[in-house]
């Protein structure tokens, strides 16, 4: 028994050095942004903040651009994630309710679709914004070209684990409905959108997430200053000054990385196993 | 006029029926045909697009003139005959082997030792896994140049502090080999969570009684590893590494903004950035993609592999 005891206090001590490893990057973000500039720029580092200053997120948030970018990233994700998750929910309702004639085929594509890497595609999808004028603009520079990238990107992992979402709901349910003499469209509104709600929103979230994220894309088609997103403001941060202001950059860090942190804590429960399914990373 | 008259009256009698049946045939074609729509308007016409591109003289005159000059197969002997090119696909294959290889053993070990703390310990350690898994990559790049920034980056402390060397203002970034392995130690600290909680999840699928069983009779860890956890989970580490290459072999953001542009010289190029540089930076287009297509083609195999996989993963329904 004592044995057993040691053993356990052994794998614990390993744990809470993981947990220290993993955890050490996310606690110094957080810890610097409340530092003052003395105790950031000493050579001996303070590991908490005691006395916490706001001046850093102050200092992020007045920085050139931060609101406008920000509002940017507001509007291009949102909107790529509603127009993802509506036209994904349809083809999944085709894929879980439906047999029909390349089927299979779709799903291969669903599937392979995610396989290209993004970055294979910048050079045709570059030359290809700049030559696609809707309403007379161009789409390189302007946030509807990066939203449709987002949306096409987004698209295959949404199918797929929406899928997964409604294959979950017992066909008895539905039959039930259709039994009480509703339509297959009254079935589908009374009985299985509600069933399918928390699907919907965990993978709205994990799309939403992928695409705030997003950066490659971003700093590809968005290069006028003021009119980029979140990550690719964050990305000319570092190094556009002399001396880096380390507690801006980690404060306006932490403020990018809130979201998705809050975001993240919500669904991961329920999308771990799609995770595997649809093949997502962050 | 009377084929119309003629359908119109039979109409009523036979519309229920047919109806119905082409309702039937047609509603899972509508209902997909928006994201068949989208997706081969954002992805397939492109790849039509990168195609074209890589047969084409496309610079930034042909950009500006919204037309290509056919050269043949100018750019892809102009590109296999370029020595950064090999040295980048071999540098970039390294770097796969390396940051896949910890990924998957790490992630592996995470997931096991996830099986044997205590209750608080995991929520702890879970906790941190999603943190992690939650960090926006270009967040984490900011957070990695601060830790190992020259002048007081935390990592030289911690490093001095516990006697493993003398780091007090030890450049991590001073030759592409370091440069290199910053980018490995941020991309694995970045999809630990990932594999860890995945295999954790697969863990649950190995049967308790076995184990002890195992045990029981005086069978070794490693043994019971060997012959009991792994085949239960083998499909999904399988997975999990056809990934974990996929995505390592086309990593871009974490390579180009963490040695940062400034610093980019073929001596640190893996193969996206490569593209990134020779293509978009030096405005060669049709190079670009040629460069596309032979980077699609060396992961084209393993993305069959891995799709057939999920199929059969998928197929349970």
């Amino acid at each position: 028994m004592g044995f057993r005891v040691t053993r356990k206090l052994g794998w614990n001590a390993i744990g809470l050095a993981v947990f220290a490893v993993m955890a050490f990057p996310v606690f110094w973000m957080i810890s610097t942004a409340f530092k003052s500039d003395d105790q950031i720029n000493s050579f001996t580092p303070t590991w908490f903040p005691l006395h916490p200053t706001l001046a850093h997120f102050s200092n992020a948030i007045h920085q050139p651009n931060f609101g406008a970018d920000v509002l940017n990233t507001l509007i291009v994700v949102p909107v790529a994630v509603v127009i993802a998750i509506v036209l994904a929910f349809l083809a999944a309702v085709a894929l879980a309710k439906y047999r029909f004639k390349g089927r299979k085929l779709f799903i291969v594509a669903m599937i392979g679709v995610q396989m290209i890497p993004g970055i294979g595609l910048i050079i045709p999808l570059y030359v290809m914004l700049a030559h696609v004028p809707v309403l007379g603009i161009d789409l390189v520079g302007q946030l509807s070209g990066v939203i449709v990238v987002y949306v096409s990107a987004v698209l295959p992992f949404s199918v797929w684990t929406l899928r997964g979402f409604l294959l979950g709901i017992p066909k008895e349910l539905e039959e039930a409905a259709m039994v009480d003499g509703s339509t297959r469209l009254g079935a589908f509104i009374r009985i299985l959108l509600p069933l399918v709600a928390p699907g919907l929103v965990a993978t709205s979230v994990f799309a939403f997430i992928t695409s705030w994220n997003e950066y490659i894309f971003a700093n590809l088609l968005l290069q006028r200053q003021g009119h980029q997103t979140i990550t690719v403001w964050l990305s000319y941060f570092f190094g556009s000054q002399k001396a880096t202001d380390w507690g801006a950059l980690m404060a306006a860090s932490t403020l990018i990385a809130i979201p998705v942190v809050i975001f993240f804590l919500l669904v991961q429960r329920r999308i771990a196993f799609g995770l595997t399914a649809g093949a997502v990373r962050g | 006029m009377g084929a119309a008259a003629e359908a119109v009256s039979k109409r009523p009698r036979q519309r229920p029926f047919n109806w119905r049946r082409t309702r039937r045939g047609t509603v899972p074609y509508l209902l997909i045909f928006p994201v068949v729509a989208t997706l081969a308007a954002i992805l397939g016409y492109p790849l039509y697009q990168l195609f074209r591109l890589a047969f084409e003289r496309y610079g930034l005159p042909e950009l500006i003139a919204h037309h290509g000059v056919y050269v043949g197969l100018a750019n892809f002997s102009s590109v296999l005959h370029d020595s950064i090119f090999w040295h980048t696909l071999l540098r970039t294959v390294v770097f796969t082997v390396a940051a896949v290889g910890l990924t998957i053993v790490l992630g592996t070990l995470m997931a096991l030792l996830l099986v044997r703390v205590s209750g608080w310990v995991r929520i702890l350690i879970t906790v941190s896994l999603v943190l992690v898994w939650a960090m926006p990559p270009v967040v984490a790049v900011q957070v990695w140049n601060w830790m190992t920034n020259v002048q007081n980056g935390v990592l030289n402390y911690i490093l001095t502090e516990l006697h493993i060397g003398d780091y007090f203002q030890h450049n991590w970034f001073e030759t592409p080999f370091s440069q290199l392995a910053m980018v490995t130690t941020l991309i694995v600290w970045g999809a630990l969570p990932f594999v860890a909680i995945t295999v954790y999840a697969a863990l649950s699928q190995v049967p308790h009684e076995l184990i002890e069983a195992a045990e029981i009779d005086g069978a070794r860890a490693w043994q019971v590893f060997k012959d009991v956890t792994l085949p239960v989970i083998q499909p999904v580490l399988l997975i999990l590494t056809s990934l974990s290459i996929l995505w390592d072999f086309g990593v871009f953001t974490q390579a180009y903004l963490l040695i940062g542009q400034a610093a980019i010289v073929p001596a640190n190029y893996v193969m996206s950035v490569y593209l990134w540089e020779e293509a978009y930076f030096k405005t060669d287009y049709g190079r670009g993609a040629a460069i596309s297509i032979l980077m699609l083609a060396s992961v084209a195999i393993l993305s069959v592999f891995y799709v057939r996989r999920m199929l059969r993963v998928g197929e349970v329904d």
